[in-house]
């Protein structure tokens, strides 16, 4: 635990973060890193992103679910699709979630993102979490294992893959270009750290409780 | 196997034949499509009755289990692709019956996003449908947009975005045309994955349009609606 994190967050009890299953090792790592030791991390599956629309009432239904048990609850979720869709949830639900409008963007930093994106509009990026699941996510995913013809359909327009690796793991970065070749792009390495969840997630934890019972 | 290999489609009545098309559309046989395409023709059925009647038709079923989660996307990708290759025979046919098209639409991806499989989609089920459609392609700024609407006259501008960060620019795009006086000349509709119909009024488009088979309804509704407009008011100024 950081001394800022024992002498801010004293009275930071029965926090919760629900989070996208695709950043729950990451997040683990953050608070065991920083010692939130009253943080809960509870996950909704990765695969929900193949489906943004199902996001947003998922969300609600793992907060009203929780609400009885904590003070204070965060979601590590970006807009992820919903279109702003998710964003109309939580501003019901009186809860916050992490400024972005996806992962690639909260860890690369908005500035950095957009700087990407605007350099060649046709990159497709991996995290670690992404790196590791690709075979399921992406290959089987999109049913290229069932019809490889697709890749060209679904990744025609793309040049270059971008690695946005949250950890130094020559592993993942050998999957990650492994995967560029897969689709056919170019590959490029950028370390990003945790980003803003690493931010926001501290920022959440170190706000004293909202219920002073 | 074997039985599917020898699997004669000369042998069907041309209703069996029609339904084995839906089935083949489903299953996204390519070749099946086209053979069978070539089958109605040489019956003497008219491209277009083999375009509404077998491809579009078995479409919609398509289309209809994609809605309701029983077809994924990769299916869908299938069958849009075994319905390119009856399209693709039948085009040149269409275009020999001197028919005139039910509408003209430009359609492109806005500027920053290079994703067009829904574009696509849709640019082939208004085609599908009697459209002529102006593809811009991915990644289009605002003056591309505009160099189109002259150019080409359509009577509706598609615009198309899969990404948060993106579909902003729709917002902008029809505000220039506003600016310019053309927004009202033209109907807008516009459609991608994290859009909604909230988005589509708050940017200022005629419609959101949830998938392509509504892309088509909503169009031919529009049009309609549109020309009987315009109708009664040459009408009113006549009298």
């Amino acid at each position: 635990m950081t001394q800022d994190a024992k002498t801010r967050a004293p009275d930071a009890r029965g926090c919760l973060v629900i989070a996208c299953g695709a950043l729950a090792r990451e997040i683990v790592a953050l608070r065991s890193a920083n010692g939130w030791i009253h943080l809960d991390v509870q996950c909704l599956p990765a695969e929900l992103h193949n489906y943004p629309a199902r996001i947003p009432e998922a969300v609600r239904e793992q907060i009203r679910e929780a609400r009885s048990r904590y003070d204070r609850i965060f979601v590590a979720y970006g807009d992820c699709g919903t279109g702003g869709r998710l964003d109309a949830v939580l501003a019901e639900e009186g809860v916050e979630r992490i400024p972005g409008a996806h992962c690639y963007e909260f860890y690369a930093g908005q500035r950095t993102f957009a700087a990407l994106g605007a350099s060649e509009p046709g990159t497709f990026y991996v995290t670690d979490f992404l790196a590791r699941h690709f075979d399921r996510l992406v290959i089987r995913g999109l049913g290229l294992d069932r019809f490889p013809e697709l890749a060209a359909t679904y990744f025609g327009n793309y040049r270059r893959l971008v690695f946005l690796a949250q950890t130094e793991n020559a592993e993942l970065t050998e999957m990650a270009r492994r995967a560029a070749a897969r689709l056919g792009l170019t590959f490029e390495l950028q370390r990003t750290g945790y980003g803003e969840l690493r931010t926001s997630l501290g920022a959440f934890y170190a706000q004293p409780a909202v219920c002073p019972n | 196997m074997a039985d599917e290999a020898e699997f004669d489609l000369n042998s069907l009545n041309d209703e069996e034949l029609t339904e084995q098309v839906y089935d083949d559309l489903y299953n996204g046989l390519k070749a099946e499509v086209e053979q069978a395409t070539r089958i109605l023709l040489k019956r003497g059925w008219g491209p277009e009755r083999v375009l509404n009647k077998a491809l579009v038709g078995g479409m919609q079923i398509v289309g209809i289990d994609f809605r309701d989660g029983i077809l994924f996307v990769p299916e869908v990708l299938q069958a849009a692709n075994a319905m390119k290759g009856g399209m693709e025979i039948l085009r040149p046919l269409l275009a020999e019956t001197g028919a005139e098209p039910i509408g003209k639409m430009v359609i492109g991806t806005v500027k920053g996003d290079i994703h067009d499989i829904g574009k696509n989609l849709v640019s082939m089920m208004m085609e599908g449908a009697g459209f002529e459609v102006i593809d811009l392609g991915i990644n289009n700024p605002v003056e591309k947009y505009l160099a189109a609407l002259e150019q080409h006259k359509p009577d509706i501008l598609g615009m198309s975005a899969l990404l948060t960060t993106t579909m902003p620019y729709m917002k902008v795009v029809i505000d220039e045309m506003k600016a310019k006086g053309l927004r009202d000349k033209y109907i807008v509709l516009v459609g991608g994955a994290p859009l909604n119909e909230e988005f589509g009024k708050a940017v200022g488009a005629d419609a959101y349009c949830r998938d392509a088979g509504i892309a088509v309804e909503t169009a031919k509704a529009l049009i309609a609606a549109r020309r009987t407009a315009t109708a009664a008011a040459a009408a009113a100024a006549a009298a």
